[in-house]
């Protein structure tokens, strides 16, 4: 993975000095509150509900052992000895105080991490593909260009004072396990269906919040060298044309549907021609130097089945369960790609104790090339696991509670913090998740469904991605009440979709008894080997209505 | 007072309507009225106009050559237009001065200058909470950055292909 040399360390320490220096002018009243706030934000410094929150910048998702540790350091010494590890694959820690925060960095930049761009109305930490470097259907490695982004769009002279956030997400593979379509910019690495070239196919626009949006074909082609260039070009359209005049209306999806793609791709292309490329561009030796971080590993040749494997399989049914759902196909023989579900049933989605990150620290040193990654799916992987080495740990991450088997399946939930913790939420949402996954926590239950994703946002800027889940559920303030909304058929992959309203509102008690009903309609009406998200495709709301009308119903009634 | 990399320097543009250009030595006209200004000025002598942040460059760029001092307005510190618009105008070979008028923070002055403003001109109120100092300490904060082809001394980019350059040319 890629290490910081002596220009990323200044960078990186100069900025701990910097933020210091903010917080000291907003003591002395040099700063205003106003003035401090967006400072503060960029910094990933949040004021919640109940406290700061800090955001820590996972850069596309790739931590190594030694700064997972660091993290489980922080969050035992400045935190109440656990973090939250979020949607954008990034860490939170709900209660540090403001006065830690500068040591805090301190002590992320000593494992050459940062909060630069969490929050804010900037480029956010850029995310891509979990399974980078993993995955077969892969024509490159997201992580040397997602790299070379985030340097880029670190403290942007041009473009730290956007009209609003701006978040940047890459694939290199086939299937889309970035949910490019739901991002201001995705970008897709492919080859040139003619000459072979490797480059970039550039979507702009999506995006999910109050106006969910799947984001629009702006460049089908660009050469690699091109990148930073074009990506100037969006970048300064949007920020002199996007609108400043109402924050619902001011990210890129908002000005690419008012001007449409065609107009805003005119500006994009005008606006790149005039831009002299050589002296924006990295130059290829810049970007040969980022790749050969992320060379592969020194695998083993191995065999493509291990008998120690298949032996433990056939002793322990329970690892066998857990390792038929929570291993992922690796291109090298002889290994597998574990996940490691953040989703116990009936706990808080993402969240990890420091103990159970330094176990997963340990495993990554030990049996994974030192290396991890987290979703957004909220949950950890390791990517180079050998097979031989799937046994033990399991065993380690039994013992660290944390081998729940259930990637993919109904209760592998992904949910905001919401009214438990943030100060936008209109609703509950991690009790939504835990009662949702008490009442499917069977293991078997979970097989016979299979794959099945739900999303919980606690409020309309849809941080759960309720929008893009097969079934998603909004918490909305309804007089004085919860009131959840359930929608169908949203899908984060590269067959984007947003999800229908399937029906009026119900109370947060109702959500698992409308789910149960959903389910039931989905296998009663599959066909043989169809999942749930074709099933919703192919048959239409209709039939899944009536699962939320008794609810519904009653909830009106009380009003 | 102006704050430029090196401090607070006199102010030596007056503001005036466009019609009465001729009667400042420095006249400062806001854009809308540069062809009034244009009318009365003697040519060769300094213009400048206050442009606002939704200007696009086309519409300057026909009086570019006309111009010594172009403003942008900033109407808050969080309204970035202005950076772009500056960068516009150095990218396509603006020689004069160019100016953020308005409530910026001392935080922003590395990004102005490296987006190619000369100069912040502040509102009283700011002015008082930061101090010139603030602003020349805001620029050596941050040695380099990232981003190459802005006017900011040395970028890191351009930093590792110079030491690139050296480790192979001192090789034997």
């Amino acid at each position: 993975m890629y290490r910081y040399d002596e220009f990323d360390e200044r960078f990186v320490r100069e900025r701990v000095a910097q933020f210091r220096s903010q917080v000291a002018r907003r003591l002395d009243g040099s700063l205003s509150d106003d003035e401090f706030r967006p400072l503060r934000l960029k910094n990933g410094v949040y004021l919640q509900l109940h406290a700061y929150m800090l955001r820590i910048a996972v850069p596309y998702g790739t931590l190594s052992s030694r700064q997972l540790r660091q993290l489980a350091l922080i969050g035992e010494r400045y935190d109440r000895g656990y973090g939250h590890f979020t949607t954008r694959q990034n860490l939170q820690f709900n209660w540090p105080k403001l006065k830690d925060v500068p040591d805090i960095l301190d002590l992320l930049a000593d494992v050459e991490m940062h909060c630069i761009q969490t929050s804010g109305n900037c480029i956010r930490n850029v995310t891509a593909d979990h399974f980078a470097g993993v995955a077969a259907d892969e024509v490159e490695d997201p992580r040397p260009t997602s790299e070379l982004i985030r340097q880029w769009s670190s403290l942007h002279p041009e473009f730290s004072y956007l009209p609003r956030k701006f978040k940047i997400a890459v694939t290199g593979a086939e299937h889309d396990r970035a949910a490019i379509a739901a991002h201001d910019i995705g970008i897709r690495i492919l080859r040139h269906p003619d000459t072979g070239e490797v480059g970039y196919r550039i979507f702009v626009g999506g995006g999910l919040g109050r106006t969910p949006m799947i984001a629009r074909l702006v460049r089908d082609f660009l050469p690699k060298a091109d990148l930073l260039a074009y990506l100037e070009a969006i970048m300064r359209v949007y920020n002199l044309e996007g609108r400043r005049d109402n924050k619902y209306k001011a990210r890129v999806k908002i000005l690419v549907h008012e001007v449409g793609i065609e107009a805003f791709r005119a500006a994009v292309e005008a606006e790149f021609a005039k831009l002299d490329g050589p002296t924006v561009n990295a130059d290829p030796a810049e970007m040969a130097r980022i790749a050969a971080y992320f060379a592969p590993p020194a695998y083993e040749t191995l065999p493509a089945t291990d008998a120690a494997y298949e032996r433990a399989r056939a002793a322990e049914p329970e690892f066998a369960r857990w390792a038929d759902v929570n291993l992922f196909p690796h291109k090298v023989p002889g290994y597998a790609a574990v996940t490691i579900s953040l989703k116990p049933i009936g706990g808080a989605p993402g969240d990890a104790t420091s103990e159970q990150m330094r176990a997963v620290a340990d495993l990554a040193e030990r049996h994974s090339f030192d290396e991890l990654r987290v979703t957004h799916r909220q949950n950890l992987v390791l990517p180079h696991v050998r097979l031989s080495d799937l046994h033990a740990v399991w065993k380690a991450l039994v013992a660290a509670g944390l081998a729940t088997a259930n990637e993919g399946l109904i209760t592998d939930i992904i949910a905001c913090p919401g009214l438990d913790y943030c100060a936008l939420a209109t609703a509950r949402s991690i009790p939504i998740a835990q009662s949702i996954s008490e009442r499917f926590g069977s293991y078997e239950r979970q097989r016979e469904i299979g794959p099945l994703e739900i999303k919980i946002s606690g409020c309309i800027n849809a941080c759960g991605h309720h929008h893009v889940g097969h079934i998603g559920i909004l918490g909305l303030e309804k007089s004085g009440q919860e009131s959840y909304q359930v929608t169908l058929g949203g899908d984060a992959t590269e067959d984007a979709a947003l999800g229908v309203l399937l029906g009026p509102g119900i109370r947060g008690e109702e959500v698992p008894d409308a789910i149960e009903r959903i389910v039931d309609v989905y296998l009663r009406e599959r066909q043989p080997g169809e999942v749930f998200i074709d099933a919703v495709k192919r048959l239409g709301l209709a039939p899944f209505k009536p699962a939320l009308a008794g609810a519904a119903k009653e909830l009106a009634d009380a009003d | 007072m102006p704050i430029d990399r090196n401090g607070a320097v006199p102010e030596t543009w007056t503001r005036v309507p466009g019609a009465e250009a001729a009667a400042a030595a420095r006249p400062l006209v806001p854009f809308a009225e540069i062809e009034a200004a244009l009318a009365v000025v003697a040519p060769g002598a300094d213009l400048g106009v206050e442009v606002p942040n939704t200007t696009r460059y086309e519409a300057l760029a026909p009086y570019l050559d006309r111009i010594a001092l172009v403003s942008i307005v900033f109407p808050s510190f969080s309204d970035g237009r202005g950076f772009s618009l500056a960068r516009q105008l150095r990218e396509r070979g603006y020689p004069g001065r160019v100016r953020a008028a308005g409530p910026l923070i001392a935080d922003q002055f590395p990004y102005a200058l490296a987006c190619g403003f000369d100069e912040v001109d502040l509102p009283e109120a700011s002015a008082v909470r930061q101090p010139a100092e603030q602003w020349i300490a805001a620029l050596q904060v941050m040695s380099s950055t990232y981003q190459r082809g802005y006017r900011s001394g040395g970028n890191i980019l351009d930093q590792r292909r110079e030491a690139r350059r050296n480790f192979a040319g001192g090789r034997p």
